[in-house]
């Protein structure tokens, strides 16, 4: 199930730039890419989501042109390049080692492109110093790469790859191997870069935060497959599957059962839920998600919709919210993880081992049958 | 995948993949690579297998020439001697080179360098020269003839010690490699818990070093069983498969069964390199893992008798090749004992005279530098190319196959496959190009192995980056990967060099008259009687490779110091 939706806030006059079709790579018997289909459009932010091994980078290799794929159509700019060698596309690459030439300065390994493109040697040397300022490292272009931190090593891949202005930017893991607060960082670097190039980028990454904060669009992927593609917002509060929703933030899931046409049961008690239950049939076992922070805690009243007793037998503090979990006897001694803010803890005096009501707001609650 | 296959899209158009403009020059490459060495490996071999299936008309008799080798005792007799002489120089070798190692490892003795360096002097030697010194030493008018006890030389006492000279080194950088490969934390924990400094030997240090140690001995079993200038020079009446190939070749011209000796010769030696690289695969497992490299503490007693032990190895070693110097500077030994530079004019004598020493540069130098240039961009082809995964892994197993043929067997296969007038490539017989051919095919493996280690080590996405940037892989070649691969290059062609100047096996079939080699010549002068000219032209091929081997060093130097600030070390 994949649902194709174009960029928010852009509509339909955005024009598609890469159109992948069917797209299936096979490693001698094994699947590790199985019919994909995908539009990206021109100027967007996309990023490939998933766990590590589910086929990002055979996807990102195959539109490269790296690793053709075994079946299906890849079209950029409304040309066939399906069965193009990689060297006759248009692409610029970012891998997680950054691949930098050891031997050659910074400005060589920027302008390596360039010489190939009968550009006088003063222009290459304006363009280099140009995209050298661009990535912030304008007066480090005569050391080696093994002068430079990782997280410059990283920026002058990133010049490298844009030098030759391509239509399509490429980027594999590009943070993965830096630490956090570089990581941070630069996440911010490449958005702004993107911002002002407005080049189509593809970033593969399997974290999920970095997909959130950096992409237009997010495809999240599963084994070989697309599991949904949508804008951050879409994908966080509406995952299309049980995979998303645990991949992407933390995420509750209850067995129960369909009791109606809006309703399900969770142990002992039944439960409303707004959006219906997505046309299942009564007595369908279902998976009830939710999300922690989901959880209503405050101003929830004994005996009000959805609500229950729980007991809190565990309750950290994460810094900016405290995480409960939840022993709930009347479903069953299910366990249910939540998210209270300071101020809930403080003001409701929560602590481990109190019985408190709790809410599963209706409009949350998300199911999907179990299989 | 763990969900079922589900039905594949129909409609999906097979992906047919163009083959860019690198692809087309790469296939090219590994397609002339392959042809290369098909006709300087796979096409001699073959000629070589039919060649033992013929009678002397040329007309295919099955295994009749096998089955008169092994009903003719004298013949099947080296067998067993072969493998007598082979397993007791392997036990000796590897005894010496264990403790030799040992020292160089896990003790603070002192001048560890030199040490090193004194065990690789023989090295440098071809295999004659520690056999021409035995006979000086312990021969019929040797100097210390008494230390034997009424044995003789001439037989497998000499040719056991001839060989353990030679191969000593070959042991002992498998074995240093093995045991620096030890992990600090065992020997930790062994100490923690208390366990005796011996059992920690017998249940850390050995299991550690066990792959390297059996992969050692099955380096010097095939040397000694294939060796055949100890045994040609120092052997007397005990006959061994290698100087029978000789014998039948070039005394009796009876190629068939010279033939047959040779394909009997190949048995151990393929067995060998089979069992060495399953065993080489178990290795790699083990070394995966993330080691804390062992730094060894003082302890006086031990550090000095490990030193002891070093200084009487290195003593012999460098007494051998002292023996040899000192001989070719004797008028005439016992008799006249005037230091003389008589022996070393060559030209008096049969064995080419100093047109065989400029040979041998001349052969050297070519193979070293054609030599470095095909393996090392035929090692790329193989690692870089990208699909066509049938040749390639057909042109993989050629390169390796060299490893597993004795320089005995390659060089009467070329006289076999070379010399038959219906051969458009026969012109080359007899010329300087097949004495190139034959010593770079003969030495292809390691050098290949050296190139594709120093090339895993490079960053695989390098020409993904290139081809990204329209940029042709053989610009990428030529700036980034041979300047990056430097000092596995100078390895390589410095080791060419070396093998090049001192091998015999191979060349000994396939020189010419025109084309006499300075090893060849160090053989001959010892037959014809001329030993102390024969140490001499021994001791130019030592000095030789050892001032090779010595720019080879500052080179490497000069390299480290202005790549310093790239390289990552
Ligand atoms: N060259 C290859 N040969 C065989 N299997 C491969 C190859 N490349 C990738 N795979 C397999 O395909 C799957 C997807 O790999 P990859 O696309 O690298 O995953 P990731 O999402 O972590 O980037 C993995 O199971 C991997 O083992
Ligand atoms: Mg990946």
């Amino acid at each position: 199930m994949v649902t194709q939706e174009t960029p928010a806030g852009s509509g339909d006059q955005r024009t598609r730039y890469l159109k992948i079709e069917n797209i299936t790579k096979k490693f001698g018997e094994f699947v590790a890419l199985q019919d994909i289909s995908l539009d990206i459009y021109k100027g967007e932010f996309i990023c490939f989501l998933g766990p590590s091994g589910c086929g990002k980078t055979t996807l990102l290799r195959a539109i490269a042109g790296l690793d053709i794929q075994t079946r299906g159509r890849i079209e950029q700019d409304g040309k066939d390049i399906s069965n193009l060698p990689a060297a006759e596309r248009n692409f610029g690459i970012v891998f997680q080692s950054y691949a930098l030439f050891p031997n050659l300065t910074v400005s060589k390994n920027v302008g390596y492109g360039l010489v190939n493109q009968r550009m006088g040697k003063a222009a290459i040397g304006e363009r280099v110093a140009e995209l050298l300022d661009l990535v912030g490292l304008g007066d480090q272009g005569s050391k080696y790469p093994a002068q430079l931190s990782g997280g410059e090593q990283q920026r002058v891949a990133l010049a490298r790859a844009l030098a030759t202005s391509p239509g399509l930017l490429l980027l594999d893991e590009p943070l993965s191997a830096l630490d956090a607060k570089v990581r941070v960082f630069l996440r911010q670097e490449i958005k702004s870069l993107h911002r002002r190039l407005g080049v189509t980028t593809i970033m593969v990454t399997h974290d999920q935060e970095e997909a959130l904060t950096m992409a237009d669009r997010i495809v999240v992927m599963n084994q070989g497959t697309i599991e949904q593609v949508g804008t951050p917002i879409e994908i966080y509060r509406n995952p299309m599957s049980p995979f998303v929703g645990n991949f992407v933030g933390t995420m509750n899931f209850l067995s129960g059962v369909v009791t109606g046409a809006a309703s399900v049961r969770l142990g002992a008690m039944e439960f409303d839920c707004a959006n219906g239950v997505g046309g299942l049939t009564e007595g369908q076992a279902v998976t009830v998600c939710l999300r922690p922070e989901e959880i209503a805690v405050r101003g929830v009243a004994s005996g009000g919709a959805n609500s229950f007793e729980v007991r809190i037998s565990g309750l950290e503090f994460l810094g900016s919210f405290y995480r409960a979990t939840l022993q709930a006897a009347r479903l069953g001694d299910m366990e249910i993880i939540a998210d209270f803010s300071i101020n809930e803890v403080r003001d409701m005096t929560l602590d481990e081992g109190a019985t408190i009501q709790i809410a599963l707001p209706g409009e949350y609650i998300r199911i999907f049958a179990e299989d | 995948m763990t969900e079922g296959v589900t039905t594949l899209s129909a409609v999906a158009p097979k992906a047919r993949p163009i083959l860019g403009r690198d692809d087309w020059i790469m296939r090219w490459g590994l397609l002339v690579l392959g042809v290369w060495l098909s006709v300087a490996v796979v096409l001699p071999l073959y000629t070589l297998l039919s060649k033992s299936l013929e009678d002397h008309g040329g007309r295919f008799i099955g295994l009749a020439n096998f089955a008169e080798f092994f009903a003719t005792p004298v013949l099947f007799h080296s067998i067993y001697n072969s493998l007598t002489i082979a397993i007791i120089s392997t036990a000796i070798t590897i005894t010496l080179a264990f403790i030799y190692a040992y020292a160089l490892t896990r003790s603070c003795m002192p001048g560890k360098a030199i040490f090193k360096g004194i065990a690789m002097v023989p090295i440098l030697a071809p295999s004659l020269l520690p056999a021409i010194s035995l006979v000086y030493l312990f021969g019929n008018q040797g100097m210390i003839k008494g230390v034997l006890m009424g044995e003789t030389i001439y037989g497998p006492i000499g040719i056991v010690m001839g060989e353990v000279f030679w191969t000593f080194p070959h042991a002992l950088i498998i074995i240093i490699t093995a045991l620096s490969m030890a992990d600090a934390r065992l020997y930790e924990v062994a100490e923690s818990l208390g366990t005796s400094k011996l059992r920690t030997f017998f249940t850390v240090t050995l299991p550690g070093a066990r792959y390297g140690v059996i992969s050692a001995c099955f380096v010097v079993f095939t040397l000694v069983i294939t060796d055949f200038g100890v045994p040609k020079v120092i052997g007397g009446q005990y006959n061994v498969l290698a100087t029978d190939v000789y014998k039948q070749v070039i005394g009796q011209q009876n190629f068939q069964m010279g033939a047959v000796v040779g394909m009997v010769l190949l048995v151990p030696a393929v067995l060998a390199f089979i069992a060495d690289r399953i065993i080489q695969r178990k290795q790699v497992a083990l070394i995966s893992a993330r080691a804390v490299p062992y730094h060894p503490k003082p302890k006086t007693r031990f550090d000095m008798a490990m030193m002891g032990f070093c200084c009487v190895v290195g003593f012999m070693i460098l007494g051998i090749i002292a023996v040899d110097a000192f001989a070719s500077f004797i008028q005439l030994w016992p008799y006249n004992l005037t230091l003389t530079l008589y022996n070393y004019d060559f030209d008096l004598r049969d064995g080419g005279g100093w047109a065989s020493y400029r040979n041998s540069i001349v052969m050297a130098s070519y193979t070293a530098v054609i030599g470095t240039v095909i393996i090392f961009a035929g090692a790329y082809l193989v690692e870089k190319i990208r699909g066509f995964t049938v040749i390639r892994s057909l042109v993989q197993f050629m390169c390796i196959i060299p490893l597993a043929v004795p320089g005995l067997v390659l060089g009467l296969a070329y006289i076999f496959f070379f010399n038959h007038p219906a051969n458009p490539l026969e012109f080359v017989y007899g010329t300087m190009a097949i004495l190139v051919i034959c010593t770079v095919t003969h030495f292809y493996t390691v050098s290949h192995l050296t190139a594709t280690t120093a090339l895993k080590q490079m960053d695989p996405e390098f020409e993904a980056v290139s081809m990204s940037l329209k940029v042709p892989f053989y610009k990428t070649f030529w700036r980034v990967t041979v300047p990056v691969c430097v000092p596995a290059i100078l390895d390589i062609s410095i080791y060419l060099f070396v093998n090049a100047m001192t091998t015999v096996s191979a060349v000994v079939f396939i020189y010419s008259a025109d084309t006499t080699l300075a090893s060849v010549a160090v053989l001959n002068m010892d037959d014809a009687g001329e030993v102390a000219s024969a140490a001499a032209m021994g001791m130019m091929i030592v000095v030789t490779s050892a001032g090779v081997r010595a720019l080879h060093a500052l080179l490497t130097r000069g390299i480290a110091r202005t790549s310093q600030a790239w390289r990552v070390r």
